[in-house]
């Protein structure tokens, strides 16, 4: 495909950080292909069996969606009522307009109280405003006690999928990880084993550590309640055993009512694991005497949210619960994994959510795009999220932004054609006429650049048949 | 009972699928369904809403809301075509739409739904392996229509498709866009289409028939790409 500079949606396509560009780098990762189809068939198969159980499965949906609409649709008042129910509670609230303001109220905190590591719980929100380089920059490291986390945090890498960081990791790279960075020579690819090594690694730094940093999945305005959902049980370890823990949490994850944690904590393990119920579920209210941290910490977040929320089309993206159903059965992400989307926020939901939050410009402009739209990610969203109609209205949005390429003339051309019969008709001979250079044997099998050309380097393409079906129509009109 | 429908043979059809159409109206007339063509229809803009031109779209589902508004039924040998008439159409016009999204069809749920039928007089020699195109299941889900209808036609040897629901890759604009990817997800398709050991693939859209067809032909499987009306008017 040849991109002239006076196509912007070719050059934006073309940027080597764009999708479609670091799509291609990934798909030659046989090995990491291999690994993520391996992993989201076994999960999505596995969130299948446990929905197909719940005979209410519809209403709790809708119900998921419908609090987290009345949250969003008073966010401000649930907010407020956040920050007084924290502080009723011991704890301290601090507001974050952006990324950077975020990370320099953690790693004041963690000055503060003289600490030069911290350990953390699995959290997206702290990928995204890259919290880690904030606090290696200050001096202070940062220590991943999520077993996959740790595995990416040790290769030097970035996550690739919300809740399987490592998906792209198969265990004998795991092993030969952890006898590099972990000073173990002797460990075997045995799961148990490396599991081992990694909790011995972690229960010394548990120990150690005086400072912890969490997200949430969840925040109840009315207790002023944190949940947090973890399968491993290293969250409960950092939000228990430190004496400071400080928690990153954009502000749409809110909830009103403690209650509602009724509908999500239904939604969300069938949805992201395949499990009835979640492993380790760990709930705190402020602070609480001679039990746990004596000192909590909330950071909300906003970091581009807000402008999320102004936007009534694109705005249910902030209904989602980080379940990474949409990602297990995305087609796309399966072939290509995490990477190629170049944002914490992977697959259908980061390909919705990282324009709106991150910005038009850059990486994230080409992600509206990658989608087929096949509409397997609306299917299981447990907030019924409408995902290809707001990527839809993201593309639209892309498309308003950039002065017309090759792609937006040939598409006001042809609307312009079909809005008459006769533009139409002469649209199609003009088409027969074209393609005669072209055609052998009613196939075309070799392209000119450009799309056409894109569609040629893995298909032929049936040539135009001399007969229109309304030709053929009015043919049979005629009396014989 | 309807014995009288408005065809959208859909600009693709029209062009480059003709066959398509002339199948769709050689099982409605045997029905004896009176098929009308009204000669000013051009495109559901589909294409254009999908690719994030909503000013387009638009003005082309207005058009097909004043070329179609007077008929009782609108049948249509596609599934994502249908899809857009009937779900998008609403949003678009803002609510004049005529009722048309309401009275358009897609031929299977046509057949099946609407004339309770399943068994439309059709007999086929050959074994068959059926996709299931993404629009036609998860935006307008036509279920089973498309299967049940097969399996009453004499002759159809049925094949399991493994991952049937897969998408083939298509995907409109993004099979140009983001082609490798879309090479990958159709690569598998065909690697399935081949498993199932079937002479002809099936589908309710010939976009998704164009783009399997094509990479059929690229790699030299001899297997066939064939519309549902094409069996059924067999
Ligand atoms: S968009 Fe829906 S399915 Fe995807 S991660 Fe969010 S809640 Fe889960």
């Amino acid at each position: 495909m040849t991109h002239s500079s006076l196509d912007p949606a070719a050059a934006r396509d073309a940027r080597p950080e764009s999708f479609p560009h670091a799509a291609t780098g990934a798909l030659a990762n046989h090995q990491v292909r291999a690994n993520i189809r391996h992993a989201t068939t076994s999960i999505r198969r596995k969130r299948a069996g446990v929905v197909a159980e719940v005979p209410d499965w519809e209403l709790l949906r809708a119900a998921g969606a419908a609090i987290k609409d009345e949250t969003l649709a008073s966010l401000d008042a649930v907010l407020i009522e956040l920050e007084a129910s924290i502080q009723a509670a011991g704890g301290t609230v601090h507001w974050a307009r952006d990324a950077a303001e975020a990370n320099e109220i953690v790693v004041g905190l963690v000055r503060a109280e003289g600490a030069e590591e911290v350990v953390k719980v699995k959290s997206l929100a702290t990928d995204e405003i890259r919290l880690n380089e904030a606090l290696e920059g200050a001096g202070i490291r940062p220590i991943e006690t999520d077993l996959a986390e740790l595995i990416v945090q040790l290769a030097g890498e970035r996550p690739s999928h919300l809740l399987v960081p490592a998906i792209h990791k198969n265990r004998v790279e795991i092993r030969d990880l952890f006898r590099e960075r972990l000073g173990r020579p002797d460990l075997s690819d045995d799961p148990t084993e490396l599991a081992e090594a990694a909790r011995l690694h972690l229960r010394e730094a548990f120990l150690r550590a005086r400072v912890a940093i969490s997200g949430a999945n969840f925040a109840a305005a009315d207790t002023g309640t944190i949940c947090v959902v973890e399968s491993e049980g290293n969250g409960r370890m950092c939000t228990t055993l430190p004496d400071v823990l400080i928690t990153v949490m954009g502000i749409e994850k809110a909830i009103p009512r403690f209650r509602d944690l009724e509908v999500f904590l239904q939604l969300l393990p069938r949805s992201s694991t395949g499990e009835r119920m979640n492993p380790y579920t760990s709930l705190w209210t402020g602070v609480c005497e001679g039990d746990g941290p004596h000192a909590f910490h909330l950071v909300l977040l906003d970091a581009g949210r807000t402008r999320v929320l102004a936007d009534p089309a694109g705005r249910p993206a902030l209904r989602c619960i980080r379940c990474s159903a949409c990602i297990n059965v995305c087609p796309v992400y399966r072939q290509t994994g995490g990477h190629a989307y170049h944002s914490p926020y992977a697959g259908p939901i980061g390909a919705i959510l990282a324009p709106q939050l991150l910005g038009e410009e850059g990486a994230v402009a080409s992600l509206p795009f990658a989608s087929s739209l096949c509409g397997a990610c609306y299917d299981v969203c447990p907030v019924l999220i409408d995902i290809p109609s707001i990527l839809v209205h993201e593309r639209g949005k892309a498309v308003a932004r950039e002065r017309s390429g090759i792609e937006g003339r040939s598409l006001k051309v042809l609307g312009k054609a079909f809005a008459t019969r006769a533009g139409y008709e002469r649209a199609q001979r003009l088409g027969r006429k074209l393609q005669r250079p072209l055609a052998r044997d009613g196939w075309i099998a070799h392209f000119p650049p450009g799309p056409l050309g894109a569609w040629g380097r893995s298909r032929d393409l049936p040539a135009l048949p001399a007969q229109t079906f309304r030709e053929w129509w009015e043919s049979r009109d005629e009396p014989a | 009972m309807i014995d009288r429908v408005a065809l959208f043979v859909t600009c693709l059809a029209d062009t480059l699928f003709p066959n398509a159409g002339k199948a769709t109206v050689t099982v409605l007339e045997r029905l004896g369904i009176e098929v009308v063509f009204p000669p000013d229809q051009t495109c559901c803009g589909q294409m254009h809403g999908n690719s994030g031109y909503p000013a387009e779209a638009t003005a082309l589902a207005r058009r097909f809301v004043d070329v179609f508004g007077g008929f009782d039924a609108i049948v249509t040998p596609s599934g994502s075509c249908a899809a857009q008439v009937r779900e998008h159409f609403g949003d678009l016009l803002g609510g004049n739409d005529r009722g048309v999204p309401g009275r358009t069809w897609e031929l299977s749920q046509f057949l099946t739904g609407v004339l309770g039928l399943e068994d439309v007089g059709s007999t086929f020699e050959g074994t068959v392996a059926y996709h299931p195109t993404c629009h036609s299941l998860r935006l307008l889900r036509v279920g089973d229509a498309p299967l049940r209808l097969l399996r009453a036609v004499p002759g159809v040897d049925l094949r399991e498709l493994p991952d049937a629901e897969e998408c083939c890759g298509f995907g409109g604009t993004f099979a140009v866009k983001n082609a490798d990817v879309s090479t990958a997800m159709l690569d598998e398709k065909i690697a399935a289409i081949t498993a199932s050991g079937a002479e002809n693939v099936c589908a309710c859209d010939s976009s998704c028939l164009m783009h399997i067809g094509g990479g059929l032909r690229r790699r030299g499987v001899p297997v066939r790409p064939i519309h549902l009306a094409e069996i059924l008017a067999s």
